[in-house]
């Protein structure tokens, strides 16, 4: 019943080209105008916890990408299938399995990344973005559409969470993926000068302030404002 | 029809079968690559005790693999310092969290000798596993002492679940160094360990027995100092039988 429905509409339009302005868009709204943290503020929670380095937050900013792509795929496919009084379970189910796999991935490959981690690849599921995305979006619409809708946020989500970890890692641990860039530009200026690292920017509290400032920045410069 | 009991019934089920067949799987496969990485992690941890991060963090696993075999030989002890020569009993297959769940007394204890290349008789240092309770779940470590059985040569500490930040600082090279150099015993040869403090900022170059602390996470730091002082008494016999005959080589 469903392939049907799915063939008709792929005849009646089988002009749209696999990357249409339209298409594009779905991919390039979740960066800047509706930036999943930053405008719609979800997935505050592992943006803050995970960001002290960049090396695990792009590990990270991987797994988020992977698993919002996949399961708005996944759900898209199903969804003329999947009873409504239980969408949400079944939603959280292929989510879960998703992040599950993710996390025996890196176990095997990765086990640095996956001890540091820890509870924050797991809490995947529970990211806002994930849930929201399947509603809003991979509910009512084509396989190929949702996971490009997915992929955009995920990537909204990336660069956020990249460019707060590395104001952190720099300030807070003066390095850049471990590289000590502090100690390097400090021996230019000689023996004696070593540039300070800030303690504030290792702890939680410093994710919240540069989180704040890029969305002061951003809000300025869009315009958006809060209703 | 989407909406009836049986409908939905028979979907969750075959999701459940679905799904359930994709998790197993996969730990199937990934299982051997998962036990290895393990074992790698563990060798890591002991190593960490007695050189430094970058030094492992540079090497490959098979170096790491060959590192580990030509430097670290092992024993496994019991609470009163005898060795333990049952057969099948190695230090490396000790589960100290298994272990853990047993009174003191009838658990044991593994020792790995960090020797010279292909001497194991020139000691380096003795590396006691400790296994303990931080604020949220298990904490655990390794623990290198000099060969005057006294002074501490470094330690790792991880942790299952301390909190990012504050807590789960203690794997942190810079939280780990302040334990070097300290000592485990005081002038009378009183077992009083090592003690992170509360606060963080000041220095304890002046004490032996005191190290810094770290600010918002004294729970953990207690957990650490626990476990410090409940595996150092563990192994004191052992340590003690250790120090008194090296005492005397010396002197000759």
């Amino acid at each position: 019943m469903s392939t049907e429905t799915l063939e008709k509409v792929v005849v009646v339009k089988p002009s749209e080209s696999l990357l249409s302005k339209r298409r594009k868009k779905l991919v390039t709204d979740p960066l800047i105008d509706d930036n999943p943290i930053t405008v719609q503020v979800l997935g505050i929670c592992s943006s803050l916890a995970v960001t002290t380095q960049m090396q695990p937050t792009l590990v990270m900013a991987i797994s988020v990408i992977f698993v919002v792509a996949l399961s708005n795929f996944v759900i898209s496919l199903m969804r003329n299938t999947i009873p409504a009084r239980v969408r949400i379970i079944v939603q959280l189910a292929v989510v879960a399995t998703l992040v599950t796999i993710v996390s025996e991935i890196l176990k095997a490959f990765a086990y640095d990344m996956y001890k540091e981690l820890s509870v924050f690849i797991g809490l995947i599921i529970t990211n806002c973005i994930v849930m929201g995305r399947l509603e809003a979006f991979a509910m009512g619409n084509k396989p190929y559409d949702s996971m490009l809708d997915g992929l955009g946020s995920a990537l909204g989500y990336a660069w956020i969470i990249l460019t707060v970890a590395f104001v952190r890692e720099l300030w807070g641990s003066g390095a850049v993926f471990g590289v000590p860039v502090f100690q390097y530009v400090s021996s230019w200026f000689g023996p004696d000068f070593s540039l300070a690292t800030n303690g504030l920017m290792v702890t939680p509290v410093g994710a919240f302030i540069i989180l704040g400032l890029i969305v002061w920045v951003q809000r300025t410069k869009t315009g958006y404002v809060e209703h | 029809m989407q909406q009836s009991n049986t409908y939905i019934i028979v979907y969750s089920a075959v999701l459940t079968i679905i799904l359930g067949l994709l998790l197993s799987g996969s730990a199937q496969v990934l299982g051997p690559w998962q036990q290895e990485a393990i074992a790698l992690d563990k060798k890591k941890q002991i190593l960490g005790a007695v050189i430094s991060a970058e030094e492992i963090a540079a090497m490959t696993p098979e170096q790491v693999n060959a590192f580990y075999s030509s430097r670290i030989s092992s024993t496994v002890v019991d609470v009163t310092g005898k060795e333990i020569t049952k057969e099948g009993v190695s230090a490396e297959k000790v589960e100290i969290a298994k272990d853990y769940k047993k009174p003191a007394e009838e658990r044991a204890y593994p020792v790995f000798i960090f020797h010279a290349e292909g001497k194991p008789d020139q000691v380096e240092s003795y590396i006691f596993p400790m296994y303990g309770a931080g604020l949220w779940d298990a904490i655990w470590g390794y623990l290198a002492l000099d060969t005057d059985m006294n002074t501490i040569g470094g330690i790792t500490l991880a942790h299952a679940a301390e909190t990012p930040g504050l807590g789960a600082r203690i794997t942190e090279a810079k939280v780990q160094e302040r334990y070097v150099g300290k000592k485990i015993f005081d002038e009378s040869g009183a077992l009083v360990t090592v003690m992170m403090q509360k606060g963080e900022g000041k220095k304890y170059d002046g004490d032996a027995h005191k190290v810094d602390g770290m600010s918002g996470a004294t729970i953990t730091g207690n957990g650490v100092n626990n476990m410090l002082k409940a595996y150092m008494g563990n192994y004191e016999a052992y340590i003690k039988a250790k120090s008194t005959p090296k005492a005397v080589v010396a002197a000759l």
